[in-house]
């Protein structure tokens, strides 16, 4: 009887959950509509389980010149666990809407998805991925930012000057998948570990194997395939709408 | 109706024998019920599924051999651990199950302990013992601990950890923040191994704070710290107006002069001076005197440069009352001997420059809105009161006004408070950590006339003191001492003699460490006296120079004598020295030429330390590490041969990589880096 009981709660807040997040964007009365939606900023940002991530997403709802239109619906969705606030807006006078997220309890890449509806009430969407951490990837984060964010980033900011435009040979920043993830984990850590001449690279890339220990380097290793972009096809999990 | 079931009682109950079958049928159902609830239960539920899952992938063979069914266990009655949370998360071990989307049967995230080591619920918190998905997982009333959310993981790790690990960052802030926001002023923590974790903010005495500001500042700073600093560490207390200005009658009348007093202004800095005064001469003073080291300010593009160890100054002009400025600049020992602020030996000049230079950054608005009257003694009175009441003298130092012995409750074992003890408000989640952050974010929430004050945290950070409070557990402090990896404390550690006086004066400690003892701003000086060479030491005490072209924080120039110089050059030569090694047992006479070529060949290929350090300014561009064009008459051969073979070894942490070098390439690269004698960055610039 308490498991039918269950299943039946189970149902009906499955039902009511689907169709809250289908009327929500009518709810709001949108006074335009747009025939794009694109992103501002906020994408692609790498997070902690459970946490706020450090920026808010925002989005822009544009018209067919490509000019951000105020007062069109926007609504934002995710995998379970992951949450926004608020959930939906309308655009303000530059088109744009904000929105906090915090993601779910596991480490992965969660696909999240903005969307508006066009004229004729079509939906158009936006898909963006985020990224939580695990703990080895964590520790990976830190010793990158400890040891080789300075030439491997081409970004500075005060405290942290790229070195990069010192080398004579470019390294790859970790987010550059295509070419991070044409290598095989091994090849990775015989880098990491014996330097660039351990695949007949350039000496400008120190070995790290007398300083770091292999767990270090293991992490270090799960930190550049859990931020590559492209995702690494063995990246760990994916988290998306069902 | 009742004809009917009198034919049905008949049918089963007729006679004897129907009697009897039938009530043999229902005995036989009811002894069914045990075995039957246990073959429906939940956790017999999961095993199935996962059998399921693992039959229909590749390594399903091996899987089904690990797979062990009925109740599991893992059981260290010395850790209090009963769990038997493997019964159900079947795949914990299981590497191939990686990628799995229920987490019933992922493997478990890689971290450094194996699974049967600490067992499940030392970290995660939940009911161990417990079979059902509910009693595991939630909060029942008879048993309190929930699981614990996943963003305050790290808590599980604080218990036995306590010093900073690299994998948690949250934590690691957290305890941090607890420091930096003094928390501990008013709450004991005293952790598991016998340590007290210590304020690091070091609020001001008012003894003498009428000396310094005004009442109009400290009313509208009482009122809102933060409005006057954004990056302000004092918590506001939501004082009323009236409260606030009875308070800030208080703190000014129990002010007492310095002794001796200070001196009205040298020369009249407040008005005519100041547009007279070359306004760059003051940019280019606190520039050179590399204040911005410590001190933040905000630029004409709104952007907050500078460190956070002394107060931002972006309003300093609007505070400090210029006689006050011009003593501090001049010798801050004057007005708080416990200052973290060096003394500066400024000459007359240099001080009235820094000091109209710091009394041009006002912020008029702060005050603009402040009129107080005159206080009368209730007023002062009440406000005494106040400051009572709400524990002011916790921080501060003020006349007439005792320490107050713990203000707060203390909370070495905030983590494992029992919910019961514990008032919980609206919209404070009914959990631990919902009423740890709850306190942290919005204390008077909790009630209006509560003492704890607001502090301004971020949500990330309310997350990470929520973090190291909830580590603060009745386990961490139960467990066996041998499972604690205890904190780093600082050592008490004082230079001697002149040079520990001069030294003291120079506040050399706020940024250095020796001896375990100082702050990490700037390198360990422990073994300074066997790194380098004395003529060099000399010179840098002298004039600073730039060793790391792109680091904003640099050594500052103090103005010494050459009689200071010489005592603090000959103190850290003589008692700065490692155990290990002698500063002079390689000299530099056993380098011929052709070493010195063969090591300029494996600086420049074989290691590429170009791409770090600058040997040549001509040819070089790498900046990560110091310069090493001087490197000549700065260091001694046979640190630098030691450093070359193991970095960590000298410094540990230090981020230059082991190379691994044999003693030739070692040999080879110290007669080349001692062949450097070119000057400093700047002199090497002009060139
Ligand atoms: C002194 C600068 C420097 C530092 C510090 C450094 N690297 Fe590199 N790294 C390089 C250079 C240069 C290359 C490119 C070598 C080539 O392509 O010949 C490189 C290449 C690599 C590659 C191969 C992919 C690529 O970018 O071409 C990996 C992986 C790598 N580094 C990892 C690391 C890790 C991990 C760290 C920190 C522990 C680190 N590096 C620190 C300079 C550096």
């Amino acid at each position: 009887m308490k498991q039918v009981l269950i299943a039946v709660c189970a149902v009906t807040l499955l039902m009511a959950g689907c169709s809250r997040k289908s009327k929500q964007p009518a709810l709001l009365q949108a006074t335009a509509t747009g025939t794009a939606i694109v992103e501002s900023s906020g994408g692609k940002q790498i997070g902690y389980a459970g946490m706020p991530l450090d920026q808010p997403v925002v989005v822009q709802v544009n018209d067919a010149s490509g000019n951000g239109i105020a007062g069109a619906a926007v609504c934002f969705s995710g995998p379970s666990g992951v949450s926004f606030t608020p959930a939906s807006g309308l655009t303000d006078s530059s088109g744009q809407v904000t929105s906090a997220v915090a993601l779910g309890q596991q480490a992965g890449r969660y696909k999240i998805m903005a969307s508006t509806r066009d004229a004729s009430g079509k939906t158009i969407e936006l898909n963006l991925d985020e990224i939580v951490l695990g703990y080895q990837q964590t520790v990976g984060a830190q010793l990158n930012a400890q040891y080789c964010v300075r030439c491997h980033d081409p970004e500075s900011t005060p405290q942290r000057v790229s070195n990069m435009d010192n080398l004579s040979v470019k390294p790859h920043p970790f987010t550059e998948g295509d070419t991070l993830n044409k290598m095989s984990d091994a090849d990775l850590v015989a880098i990491i570990s014996h330097g660039g001449p351990a695949l007949n690279k350039s000496p400008e890339m120190p070995p790290w194997g007398y300083t770091l220990s292999k767990s270090d380097i293991a992490a270090l290793v799960s930190y550049i395939r859990a931020v590559a972009d492209p995702p690494y096809e063995a990246g760990g999990l994916v988290y998306a709408q069902k | 109706m009742r004809n009917k079931l009198h034919a049905l009682w008949r049918t089963f109950f007729g006679d004897s024998a129907r009697a009897f079958g039938s009530a043999s049928v229902i005995l036989l159902l009811l002894l069914a019920i045990a075995p039957a609830k246990n073959h429906f239960s939940q956790w017999r539920h999961y095993q199935k599924q996962y059998l399921h899952l693992i039959r229909g992938r590749a390594d399903a063979v091996t899987l089904e051999r690990h797979f062990q069914g009925g109740i599991q266990q893992i059981w260290m009655p010395e850790q209090q651990v009963t769990d038997r949370c493997t019964t159900c998360h079947l795949g914990l071990k299981e590497a191939s199950l990686a990628d799995v989307s229920s987490v019933a049967f992922r493997e478990h995230p890689v971290i450094p302990h194996k699974l049967t080591e600490f067992g499940c619920t030392t970290c995660h918190r939940g009911q161990g013992a417990a079979t059902t998905v509910e009693e595991a997982h939630s909060a029942t009333e008879q048993w309190e601990q929930p699981l614990l959310p996943a963003k305050y993981i790290e808590a599980g790790c604080g218990q036995c950890h306590l010093e900073n690990q690299t994998g948690t960052p949250f934590l690691n802030q957290g305890r941090q923040l607890i420091s930096n926001s003094g928390c501990t002023h008013c709450h004991t923590i005293k952790q598991a191994d016998g340590t007290y974790i210590m304020p690091d903010d070091d609020p001001p005495s008012l003894k003498h704070i009428a000396d310094k500001t005004t009442r109009d500042w400290v009313y509208a700073w009482i009122k809102d710290p933060q409005a006057y600093a954004s990056t302000a560490t004092m918590p506001n207390y939501h004082f009323s107006d009236d409260d606030a200005r009875d308070v800030s009658a208080f703190i000014l009348a129990q002010s007492t002069p310095l002794q001796p007093p200070l001196q009205p202004p040298l020369q009249p800095l407040k008005a005519d001076a100041k547009a007279a005064a070359d306004p760059a001469a003051g940019t280019t003073l606190y520039g050179q005197s590399f204040c911005a080291s410590c001190h933040a300010m905000q630029n004409a593009a709104g952007m907050m440069v500078g460190g956070n160890v002394g107060p931002e100054l972006t309003g300093i002009g609007t505070k400090a009352k210029p006689e006050w400025l011009q003593d501090w600049v001049a010798n801050p020992n004057h007005y708080d001997p416990a200052t973290m602020m060096p003394h500066y030996r400024f000459d007359a000049q240099q001080v009235a420059t820094l000091t109209g230079f710091l009394e041009s950054k006002t912020e008029p608005d702060f005050v603009a809105n402040v009129h107080l009257d005159g206080a009368t003694p209730q007023q002062i009175e009440h406000g005494k009161r106040l400051v009572v009441e709400n524990g002011c003298a916790s921080c501060h130092e003020i006349n007439g006004i005792k320490k107050p012995e713990n203000f707060a409750p203390e909370l070495s074992r905030i983590g494992s408070k029992p919910l019961n003890q514990l008032i919980f408000v609206e919209g404070v989640e009914h959990t631990l950590p919902g009423y740890v952050a709850g306190k942290v974010r919005n204390p008077r929430a909790f009630g209006p006339s509560l003492k704890m004050p607001q502090f301004k945290f971020t949500p990330q950070q309310i997350d990470a003191v929520t973090t190291a409070l909830l580590a603060l557990t009745d386990r961490a402090q139960s467990q066996p001492p041998t499972m604690r990896i205890a904190s780093v404390q600082q050592t008490k550690y004082q230079p001697a003699g002149n040079a520990g006086q001069l030294m003291r004066d120079l506040r050399c400690l706020t940024c250095h460490m020796i001896d375990g003892h100082g702050g990490d701003m700037a390198p360990d000086l422990t073994w300074e006296g066997t790194a380098v060479q004395h003529e060099w030491l000399t010179q840098f005490l002298k004039n600073p120079e730039t060793l790391r072209p792109a680091l904003i924080r640099r050594m500052p120039k103090f103005n010494l004598t050459d009689a200071e110089i010489n005592t603090l050059a000959d103190y850290m030569m003589t008692v700065y020295q490692t155990p290990e090694f002698d500063r002079d047992s390689l000299p530099v006479s056993q380098f011929g030429t052709a070493q010195v070529e063969q090591g300029r060949q494996l600086f420049y290929s074989k290691f590429a330390c170009q791409s770090c350090h600058i040997a040549d300014y001509k040819t070089d561009k790498g900046y990560i590490g110091p310069a090493l064009a001087g490197t000549g008459k700065r260091f001694n051969a046979a640190w630098v041969y030691r450093w070359l073979k193991d970095p960590q070894a000298l410094r540990p942490g230090t981020i230059e990589p082991n190379q691994h070098m044999t003693d030739d390439e070692a040999r080879s690269l110290t007669a080349f880096l001692m062949s450097l004698k070119s000057g400093g960055a700047q002199e090497a610039m002009k060139k």
